[in-house]
């Protein structure tokens, strides 16, 4: 306040702010980012491996396309075998993007699936990563069997309490996922893919 | 001695940020969804706010008067950067569910308020007890809007659900009831302090 203003000073103080500012900054990224990679690798660890089953060999990130979009899978193989896929999954929620990680064992079942981000309504659609109910009804879900669609939508998946939307989406993902991992299996084999309208009926 | 411990206090209840100065509004209503959310908005704050004040502090005395505001805001945008840092290394959870609001402290008008009115004029000692106190008030503030949020939303506190309830009042958890919440509180507080 005390420093009357012209330009030399007000050019050397904003300069010098600025240089300070920058190589502290520099200094707290520098200290700060193997720590961060590693949290992030670890939190990646995590809901890699709650989606799978235990044992085995987990890959590096592969590309792959899931639900018409650019994504990345892992592999877990053991002895050479392929055991399970894990799949992210995007697909649009009630309130933005609904990120999941799915497990799918190879023989095309879901072993389970969680939750990597959302932007549900807390109380409502955020319950997706709460409700036991609605989590425990993924695991090791067989898509042969159970009819991947909400109850209201004639399927046999329990919607979360007043989250249909929030439930269509977390349905949708989880079925992506599992055609994405059965397409790959057809791409080898050179048989044929799901039909095209099929896919569409889902949406 | 006692004035600086006025210093402290005087954000608790005489100028609290959120019911008596109604300043930083926006992460006060966004981030309240839960006690827990609204105590480490709250902390986040009070890191900020401590450092930027004694920061701003020292160097007021040779910061020219026409650049005193972006000289500031880059400087409590250096620790917001910083807490962001450390948030994302070492607390990812809180990080994830606070994410956004956490830049948003750089425009927070706490912060850029106490840098103004008190840290510029006064001694670093001083500054820092100011932030602090301030820091504290806001705190206090948040977490108490939090706990009924999600009291009244959610039927929990600080995470642990009371027993053999079932859903709370939904809209208390989202925007109209932070509103509704936040004016009862207002209500409350200058009640109390009208009575004084």
């Amino acid at each position: 306040m005390a420093v009357q203003s012209n330009l030399k000073n007000m050019v050397l103080c904003l300069f010098t702010t600025c240089l300070v500012c920058s190589a502290v900054l520099a200094g707290v990224y520098a200290l700060t980012a193997a720590p961060i990679a590693q949290t992030n690798a670890q939190l990646l660890q995590q809901s890699v491996g709650a989606v799978l089953p235990e044992g085995g060999e987990l890959s590096e990130a592969k590309d792959l396309e899931v639900g018409g979009q650019p994504s990345e899978y892992y592999i877990l193989s053991e002895n050479g075998q392929d055991k399970a896929y894990a799949v992210k999954s995007t697909v649009v929620g009630f309130g933005g993007p609904l990120v999941l990680m799915v497990g799918v064992t190879a023989d095309g079942k879901v072993y389970n699936t969680s939750v990597l981000s959302h932007t549900e309504t807390p109380g409502l659609g955020a319950k997706c990563t709460t409700d036991e109910g609605f989590m425990a009804q993924w695991k090791e879900l067989d898509p042969a069997v159970k009819i991947l669609k909400v109850k209201k939508d004639g399927g046999d998946i329990d919607a979360i309490t007043a989250s249909t939307i929030t439930s269509r989406a977390y349905t949708l993902a989880v079925q992506n996922a599992i055609d994405a991992v059965k397409g790959m299996g057809d791409a080898s084999t050179g048989a044929s893919v799901k039909p095209k309208e099929e896919m569409e009926n889902e949406q | 001695m006692n004035s600086k411990l006025q210093l402290i206090t005087k954000g608790f209840v005489k100028d609290n940020p959120t019911f008596v100065l109604l300043l930083g509004m926006c992460p006060t209503l966004a981030t309240t969804t839960s006690a827990i959310n609204g105590l480490s908005m709250g902390l986040a704050t009070l890191f900020v706010l401590v450092l930027s004040n004694m920061a701003i502090s020292a160097i007021a005395p040779v910061v020219p008067d026409k650049v005193h505001i972006p000289v500031y805001i880059v400087v409590i945008a250096t620790f917001v950067t910083l807490l962001q840092f450390l948030m994302q290394a070492y607390t990812p959870g809180i990080y994830a569910t606070l994410g956004l609001f956490i830049p948003l402290i750089v425009v927070n008008c706490i912060v850029l308020g106490r840098a103004e009115a008190f840290a510029s004029k006064h001694s670093i000692g001083d500054s820092a007890l100011d932030g602090l106190g301030v820091g504290l008030g806001f705190t206090l503030s948040l977490t108490v809007l939090g706990a009924v949020r999600e009291i009244l939303g959610s039927l929990s506190i600080f995470g642990w659900k009371i027993p053999g309830t079932g859903d709370g009042m939904l809209a208390f958890v989202m925007a109209p009831g932070a509103f509704i919440c936040l004016g009862y509180l207002m209500v409350l507080f200058n009640k109390y302090l009208a009575k004084k």
